[in-house]
């Protein structure tokens, strides 16, 4: 063996060394694989001062991160419990400023990303101009476009984060990781400097050697560290394997409204590990 | 002899208003927190014998996108998405939403998720169908507090999309020349309430129709052929609404 095989970390504490205080942290969607059992290691662990960007929008996982304290910057398009209702350490953190927020719109953080992806410093998107998102980012400029005639267009800077984490279905020993249609984890990974997986399973054999899971997976190129996690996203659903714990969102809901809740739930399902 | 009236929810005359807004389109899309227009396109779809296309942004099985979230968007700003919607917190007389905050932005008082995909849909979909269920002065107000996206845009401004309706519990506005018109009252409401009810001013003819109820036949297909499909993405809505529950996850 010219290389040695990769190694599963030995749990997902373990896996998340490189998610280090103050750094951007890129995380994705409600329905893209959240890595929520990674996400109440990093509380446990006591992590501070994320920058974290939600592409483009975020539920429960953001709205516990704020209310555990470990966000300074929060770069989304959106945060809301859905169904549940509206998220509400998050909404409490906006309104009494405890964070800095950078309101943003869906398309632009994917664009904004892309923009790392192909390394170049920006992207151009359209819409924007005239609306107080634009009005207030004083990183995104407006130029008139070169190829156009009187033709103004939004430019915004390329995201690059330290870190990408999410959670999918299997990853191999190759550090390989299959992610099916959530196209979007390639596109964090791509961007981020590093990229951190937690997955429901191993995969035995290599997952490029079949072309039809090769078009789902992320090349280990890209991939730090993986760790086992099943039912990981839980209470949030994995595409393809799993739904929401609706009973467990509409009781993070009724617990969240208050610090007091928030804090017993903090106690209850995060600091003190789940049996299962 | 006349039929008896039908029984029908709020949600289901919504619908179905919406469904008729969407007309003979080819694509389209359906953000988050939308159950009243991912109704009204899975109708109109089933109407149309599987077509128009359909996207529910948060859906499994009715996405057909492989290229990841940016795709819908990729797709819109090419125009080969025809229809979406938008709500707001606040919407205003020029067709402004705010799905932002309440009050100044930098100390807002209320809080909304924030702008979704707005800044950039609004201005590159076509036909965008405004919808509010609750219809009030908090709601629809003279001025948004935070343009999460105008309702209209300078000459100069890339812009081939923008409102055409809003679609509220108790009327229908359409939208044009960055105005409202009032084109039909719900049955059971007045256009006095509408007007009592409503922060901006807006157009109105001097005989304001009633919005025409939902025949048996949509109301049959909405209950027993959309509503399952619904459950997927909005579970509880279509618990409520048709009590229905998603068979795929059930347990």
């Amino acid at each position: 063996m010219w290389v040695d095989m990769f190694q599963p970390a030995k749990s997902i504490k373990d896996a998340l060394g490189c998610v280090t205080d103050g750094c951007m942290l890129v995380v994705p969607r409600e329905v893209s694989g959240v890595p929520m059992a990674a996400t109440r290691a990093l509380i446990r662990r006591g992590v501070k001062r994320l920058h974290l960007v939600a592409l483009p929008t975020s539920s429960l996982q953001t709205d516990l991160l704020i209310g555990a304290g470990c966000i300074a910057t929060l770069e989304t398009s959106a945060v809301s419990l859905g169904e549940f209702g509206p998220a509400p350490r998050f909404c409490a953190a906006v309104t009494e400023g405890s964070i800095a927020m950078k309101d943003a719109t869906c398309p632009a953080l994917h664009a904004a990303l892309q923009a790392a992806e192909k390394g170049v410093p920006f992207m151009p998107l359209r819409g924007l101009i005239g609306s107080d998102v634009l009005k207030y980012r004083d990183d995104w400029k407006v130029i008139d476009s070169p190829f156009g005639n009187n033709d103004p267009i939004v430019l915004l800077p390329a995201i690059k984060p330290d870190v990408a984490i999410f959670h999918a279905p299997m990853a191999d020993r190759f550090g390989n990781v299959w992610i099916g249609r959530q196209r979007e984890l390639a596109m964090m990974a791509h961007a981020a400097e590093k990229t951190v997986a937690t997955v429901e399973k191993m995969h035995d054999g290599n997952l490029l050697d079949d072309p039809v899971l090769a078009v789902g997976t992320l090349p280990g190129f890209y991939v730090e560290s993986v760790a086992i996690a099943e039912r990981g996203a839980w209470p949030l659903p994995l595409p393809d394997h799993y739904g929401a714990d609706a009973e467990h969102l509409a009781l993070y809901a009724r617990m969240a409204a208050t610090p007091e809740g928030f804090a017993e739930y903090l106690d209850k399902y995060v600091h003190d590990r789940r049996a299962a | 002899m006349t039929a008896a009236p039908l029984n029908f929810r709020d949600e289901e005359l919504l619908a179905d208003v919406i469904a008729r807004l969407i007309g003979d389109v080819r694509h389209v899309a359906v953000g988050n927190a939308s159950p009243i227009p991912a109704t009204a396109a899975l109708l109109a779809r089933e109407c149309g014998h599987g077509r128009p296309y359909v996207s529910l942004l948060q859906s499994r099985k009715h996405n057909f996108f492989t290229d990841g979230a940016r795709e819908l968007f990729d797709c819109a700003g090419q125009g080969r998405i025809d229809v979406f919607f938008l709500s707001g917190g606040q919407i205003d007389g020029a067709g402004n939403v705010n799905l932002v905050s309440t009050g100044d932005y930098e100390h807002p008082k209320v809080r909304f998720p924030g702008s979704f995909g707005s800044a950039y849909l609004y201005y590159v979909v076509p036909k965008v169908i405004l919808f509010r269920t609750e219809h009030s002065r908090r709601t629809l107000v003279p001025k948004v507090d935070f343009i999460s996206a105008p309702g209209a845009s300078e000459g100069n401004v890339y812009r081939p999309g923008g409102p055409v309706a809003l679609v509220t519990n108790r009327c229908l506005f359409t939208f044009a020349d960055r105005h409202f018109t009032l084109a039909s009252v719900h049955p059971g409401h007045t256009v006095e309430e509408v007007i009592e009810n409503t922060g901006f001013d807006f157009k109105r003819p001097a005989t304001v129709p009633e919005t025409p109820a939902p025949t048996l036949e949509t109301l049959v297909l909405m209950r027993e052929t959309v509503a399952p499909q619904l459950a997927e993405v909005y579970p509880q809505f279509a618990t409520q609404v048709f009590g229905v529950r998603d068979a795929a996850f059930a347990g």
